[in-house]
């Protein structure tokens, strides 16, 4: 018998699937509105004057391309040369902005009329909003009622954009019933809706089409890094990863690139085996959530398990199919850092580099204290937003 | 051929099955549930299973299904309950409930589980169908279970005609675009649209559901198809403290 080595496909088949993972789980009501979609996007997004729209939008609007930055205090301290690609510099203050600028488009070609959107933080109702509020259409941001409290500043940015903000009441209260509120809707408005899902999650073609649409990320830091470095590549690329949008944008186009290590950090919450965790590769087993078969946390019955992590972007009890793939393929290197440890890690950045991270972002940063380094290995770390949004959390817990 | 493939061979007019949540209102209501709802004339039943996020449910049965959570309902309880049911009850039993659970349980296991107890079919609406056709149809049909597929307002008559293919007992029309517990308008949309189905002349009988809530709606959804299932009027009428009671006095407006 020949063995054929065969050069691992880690993207999307024909059929919506990485490896075991992906697919659409959707009941039918919903079926119609994926499948539209589904034979639509490619040819949206491949057509020409999209691609300029998009383009001229990331630009000008967004303020594309993001910085590479070499952060020199912080590559003395670790003893690697530390690049930080700037997301948390981009409109609205996160990487999410990308992928709600292309979505809107996609909705205008789609002939849509209304968005819809979930949201944890609030970060991607925010981002979601500013485009509706851009384009001009009618936008609803589903949001848990625990968040809601949690998050006022953003609800009320959400609302100054014109947004209406509905409490998700059901179950924990928070982004999973979020994106179970926000698909009840879709089913209820199959027509003139179009759902902007967030993250790399959700039923085929959405992990594939937000993946490409965050892939804007690898593409400029590979630029970026042939004209700093003289090569595009670098030997580790590290992202957060909740639903894994910006770590997936991240490790996009370096995924082909194998000499390209890609570590991906989850949320330990208290500690992986507190039961207060979002570590969900650690913690989670093969299963079906929100439309796509991937890796979940839930009980030994399939019920889905209330994640926790001090970072709202993360807390989620689930990963996007091709995050799973990476995973159980060994291309990605999946761990986790406790919240403690990424306040530390936030508050570290800010005083060697002068920029406040998100406590989501902060969590990639914390990593870097437990790698080893040769010496003048290039690592880029993404930082995918701004602390803003956490003062009120780093106040807390530093007393400041 | 199962109960329910006998049942619809010999009657399409006017079945009237009702849908409750096991594990709800308590633990261990399942059969007795199950036992009422036959004496009081329901043709059939279908038994949820509990998640903890179902999607194509609407408020009514969310709550009910995270009662029956919080009551301690799973699976393999919910098979240990069944143990006894076709000494109690003999009318056809589908479950329902969504993929996530079958797949932890094991999609064969459950399928033999179901057999083994007497359940005659199942409603998984978010098991898609390629994956059904290619992975377990086999499987349901060594056990003899007969999969319900749904059908909405805005299915492809290219698609029904594919589900009306892979089906064997009844096809599951959802009565609009929404989630369960709202209610059937009688609208000319509506019913366009069961005269649509009803004109295709498929080879599986049609039941409705969705929205149907009352001796009225029923009686509408009975004009164009062979019955009509109601779930969340139902579960919202269960009262705890005079189940059996509150279970006969719903049903008397049907029966």
């Amino acid at each position: 018998m020949t063995v054929s080595i065969k050069k691992m496909n880690y993207f999307v088949d024909e059929r919506g699937y990485y490896g075991d993972f992906g697919g659409a789980y959707i009941p039918e009501m919903l079926y119609p509105n994926v499948e539209e979609l589904r034979q639509k996007y490619q040819t949206v997004i491949d057509d020409e004057q999209f691609q300029q729209e998009f383009k001229a939008l990331l630009k000008d609007y967004v303020g594309r391309p993001s910085p590479l930055y070499l952060a020199k205090r912080l590559s003395e301290k670790y003893g690697a040369n530390i690049f930080l690609k700037r997301e948390d510099l981009n409109h609205t203050g996160a990487h999410k902005i990308n992928n709600t600028i292309g979505q809107i488009l996609l909705a205008e070609k789609l002939g849509k009329k209304r968005i819809i959107a979930e949201t944890g933080a609030g970060q991607h109702g925010v981002a979601t909003a500013t485009v509706c509020a851009l384009r001009g259409l009618e936008c609803v941001v589903y949001m848990g009622e625990v968040d809601i409290k949690r998050q006022a500043p953003n609800v009320a940015r959400m609302k100054m954009l014109g947004a209406k903000v509905v409490p998700a009441t059901s179950g924990s209260k928070t982004l999973k019933d979020a994106t179970n509120e926000a698909m009840r809707d879709w089913i209820a408005n199959p027509v003139d809706t179009h759902y902007i899902i967030g993250s790399v999650v959700g039923p085929h073609p959405y992990p594939d089409m937000v993946a490409q649409f965050q892939s804007i990320i690898s593409f400029e830091t590979k630029k970026q890094l042939k004209e700093q470095t003289g090569s595009e590549l670098a030997d580790y690329v590290l992202a957060c990863v909740g639903g894994g949008s910006n770590a997936m944008g991240m490790f996009y186009h370096f995924i082909d690139d194998e000499s390209v290590k890609l570590v991906a950090i989850e949320a330990a919450g208290k500690g992986v085996s507190s039961g207060f965790s979002a570590a969900t590769t650690t913690l989670g087993k093969e299963g079906v959530l929100h439309g796509s078969r991937s890796i979940l946390m839930q009980t030994e019955d399939g019920q889905v398990v209330e994640p926790h992590s001090v970072s709202a972007g993360l807390d989620y009890p689930g990963i996007g199919p091709q995050h799973a793939h990476l995973f159980k393929t060994g291309r990605g290197l999946y761990a986790s850092i406790t919240d403690d440890e990424a306040l530390q890690a936030g508050l570290l950045l800010t005083q060697y580099e002068g920029i406040i991270p998100a406590i989501e972002s902060a969590h990639a940063l914390a990593y870097l204290e437990k790698m080893e380094f040769k010496g003048g290995e290039n690592v880029v770390v993404c930082l995918s937003g701004r602390g803003d949004k956490d003062m009120e959390t780093y106040m807390k817990y530093f007393n400041l | 051929m199962n109960r329910l493939q006998q049942l619809f061979e010999k009657q399409q007019k006017g079945l009237l099955s009702i849908y409750y949540t096991a594990g709800y209102p308590s633990l261990n209501d399942t059969l007795k549930i199950a036992e009422t709802l036959e004496q009081s004339g329901a043709d059939f039943l279908e038994i949820g299973f509990p998640y903890s996020d179902p999607v194509a449910d609407g408020p009514v049965i969310q709550a009910s299904s995270k009662e029956a959570l919080d009551n301690g309902m799973t699976l393999p309880i919910l098979f240990e309950q069944l143990k006894d049911l076709r000494q109690k009850v003999s009318i056809p039993i589908l479950l329902m409930g969504y993929v996530n659970v079958v797949l932890q349980y094991d999609v064969e296991a459950f399928c033999q589980k179901c057999q083994e107890v007497g359940v005659d079919g199942c409603i998984i609406p978010d098991l898609p169908m390629y994956e059904y056709e290619e992975m377990y149809q086999t499987t349901f049909e060594k056990y003899g279970l007969s999969n319900i597929f749904l059908v909405t307002p805005q299915t492809s008559e290219e698609r029904i005609r594919k589900i009306d293919g892979l089906s064997n007992a009844f096809i599951y029309l959802v009565s609009s675009a929404a989630t369960t517990g709202g209610n059937l308008s009688v609208s000319e949309s509506a019913t366009a649209y069961f005269k649509r189905i009803a004109d295709m002349k498929l080879k599986n009988p049609f039941v409705i559901g969705f929205g149907i809530s009352n001796k009225e709606t029923f009686d509408a959804a009975n004009e164009y198809a062979s019955g009509a299932i109601i779930g969340s009027a139902f579960v919202k009428n269960i009262d705890k403290d005079n189940l059996e009671g509150s279970i006969k006095s719903f049903m008397k407006q049907f029966r």
